[in-house]
Order: structure tokens, then sequence, then C-alpha cells
């Protein structure tokens, strides 16, 4: 993995309009290794046809999204929990 | 706030380099933005070809929203908006966004600004804003730019500490990184429990953050954006 990733905070846009506003200020935890943060402090890796934020500590994968012809996919099962 | 795109036209612009423009927009039912927030701004080539971007906002809120950008030399989009946008033109934008790096005027803890080439914009944002509240706490900033050609808002910096990487002014002192002895001389003492706001290039913002936390000062009290 190369270390060119942004912060999550970049990805603010895409996430208001799936959540209906701004959770760059809501808290994350990482299922990976209990981290709270928010998650604007995620990693931001988007240089693939989607985005994957990672646990700033262990790196773990937290949250993916894409979008595609056949819909909007979010996958937060590295989320042990969201508060919004 | 606000979600999807609504159409902004550009009211004016000023280059504030040879490579970065400031541009000021017209958009519709503007709801006020924080200082530090930024807009994703979308262009859709005659083909229908769509990109999008994120551009921080430099403006203090209030006043009419302005956004600084960056030509990136193989951009797709900062380019034609630093070259060939013209006064009138009409662009997409989705905003303001982002509600963790943010100065609110209502912060009462000191303030520590450290920006890299032009993640000055969003700290900008704050100074003036802080500016513009007449705050009492106290807000410094740490400007780390490549020549003396690339310093943006330089009317607005009297007060800041700048450090040339890679050309220095002839009577200023030679080029060189930002180092640790730089925030401990120009930043805040630790039991000040200053809140440090960083932005830049990814390694520029790891550089500094993890300098910051060798200092003593709390992961939790340093705010970053990286820009890649």
């Amino acid at each position: 993995m190369t270390d060119r990733h942004r912060d999550a905070n970049a990805l603010a846009g895409p996430l208001a309009d799936l959540f209906g506003g701004d959770v760059t200020a809501a808290l994350a935890e990482c299922a990976g290794c209990g981290r709270r943060d928010v998650i604007a402090n995620l990693h931001l890796y988007d240089g693939g046809p989607g985005a994957v934020l990672r646990c700033a500590s262990c790196q773990a994968v937290v949250l993916r999204y894409a979008i595609t012809p056949h819909g909007t996919w979010l996958d937060v099962r590295g989320a042990a929990v969201l508060r919004l | 706030m606000p979600t999807g795109w609504a159409p902004a036209i550009l009211s004016a612009a000023r280059q504030e380099t040879a490579t970065a423009r400031t541009l000021q927009l017209s958009i519709a039912d503007w709801p006020g933005h924080l200082a530090g927030q930024h807009l994703d701004v979308r262009l859709t080539a005659e083909d229908g070809y769509r990109a999008e971007r994120s551009y921080s906002i430099a403006s203090a809120p209030g006043g009419p929203v302005e956004l600084t950008v960056q030509a990136v030399d193989d951009g797709e989009v900062s380019p034609f908006l630093v070259h060939d946008l013209a006064v009138g033109d009409t662009v997409e934008v989705r905003g303001p966004l982002g509600g963790w790096f943010v100065w609110r005027p209502t912060q009462l803890e000191p303030v520590l600004l450290v920006a890299g080439g032009s993640g000055l914009v969003p700290l900008m944002a704050m100074l003036r804003a802080h500016r513009q509240a007449t705050a009492s706490t106290p807000m410094r900033l740490l400007y780390s730019v490549r020549t003396p050609d690339d310093v943006l808002y330089r009317d607005e910096l009297a007060d800041a500490v700048l450090f040339h990487t890679r050309r220095a002014p002839e009577a200023g002192r030679p080029p060189r990184r930002l180092g640790a002895a730089d925030l401990a001389q120009y930043g805040f003492p630790v039991d000040d429990r200053p809140t440090c706001y960083l932005c830049g290039p990814t390694a520029f913002v790891e550089h500094t953050a993890g300098l910051l936390v060798e200092l003593g000062h709390a992961p939790a009290r340093i705010r970053t954006e990286r820009f890649g």
C-alpha cells in the first residue's frame, strides 16, 4: 500500500449525499482494533473506482463506497459503531 | 447543510501567483460556511464526462464564497479553473462540507496553524475569521512554501512565520524544512494546550504532526487535512 492517502474529510460531499448531512465529525469505532475517531480522520484511498476509508491506527478497512451503474454500494462492516 | 449539486457563477477572480487563482462564486441560497470547510466542484464536458474535486474555502464566513485553486500540472480540473474559467461562467458545487477541520470563534484556546504550500487556503479562512471576530485568543501561522513566488495572500501575512523550502529571499534565512525547533520556537508551549491545524501535502502533514507529538502535543488536539 502506498502512502498516498488523504483524510476522509475530503469525502465529506459524497458521504453527505449518502447520509443526508455531514458525517465527518461523527464517531466511528474500528471493528479491527477498537479505536474511536471522527470519520474525518480516517485515511482515504480513492485512486480506484470507489473509495476506501481505513483506520488511522491499524489500517483496517472501516468503510467502502462506490457508485456503479447498478447502484450505490456502501460497506460498513469494518465499523463496529457509527455515532452520527 | 444542503446536499446535492447547485450552480455557482464565477462573479470575480484574481490571480494570487502564476499558478494560483482565487475564484469568487455566487451561489443561490448559500447557507453560510465555517472557516476550514470546503466545496466540491464538478465540471461536465460536452460529451458528458464529469470530474469533481474538493477545494477549500479561503474567505471568512459571512462574506462572498472564495476558493483559491492551485493549478496541478497534470490536473484534470484545476488548470481549467485557474486558466480558463471566465467571469460569468457556471460550474456545479456541493457544500459547504466538513464539520471537523473547522475553527469557530467560540473556541477559547490558542490556535497554531501550520500550512504547507496551498494547504494555506483553509487556514487563511481561519485567520480571516479570527481577525473578523476580534477574538482575544491568540492564533499563529507557520507557512512552509517553496519559493517567494509561490506565496499566497502576501499582503495579509505580516504576522506569519514563513519557511522557504527551495529558494528563499536574499535577506531571509536559507531554504530549509520546518523542524521541531521551529515549532517549539514559534508555536505555543504544550502547557497552553493549543489546538493545531495542519494542512498540506500528505508527507508534510505526517512529518509536522509527528514533530508536534514528539514535542508533547496531544494527538487529539492536532487536526489534519492532507490533500495527497
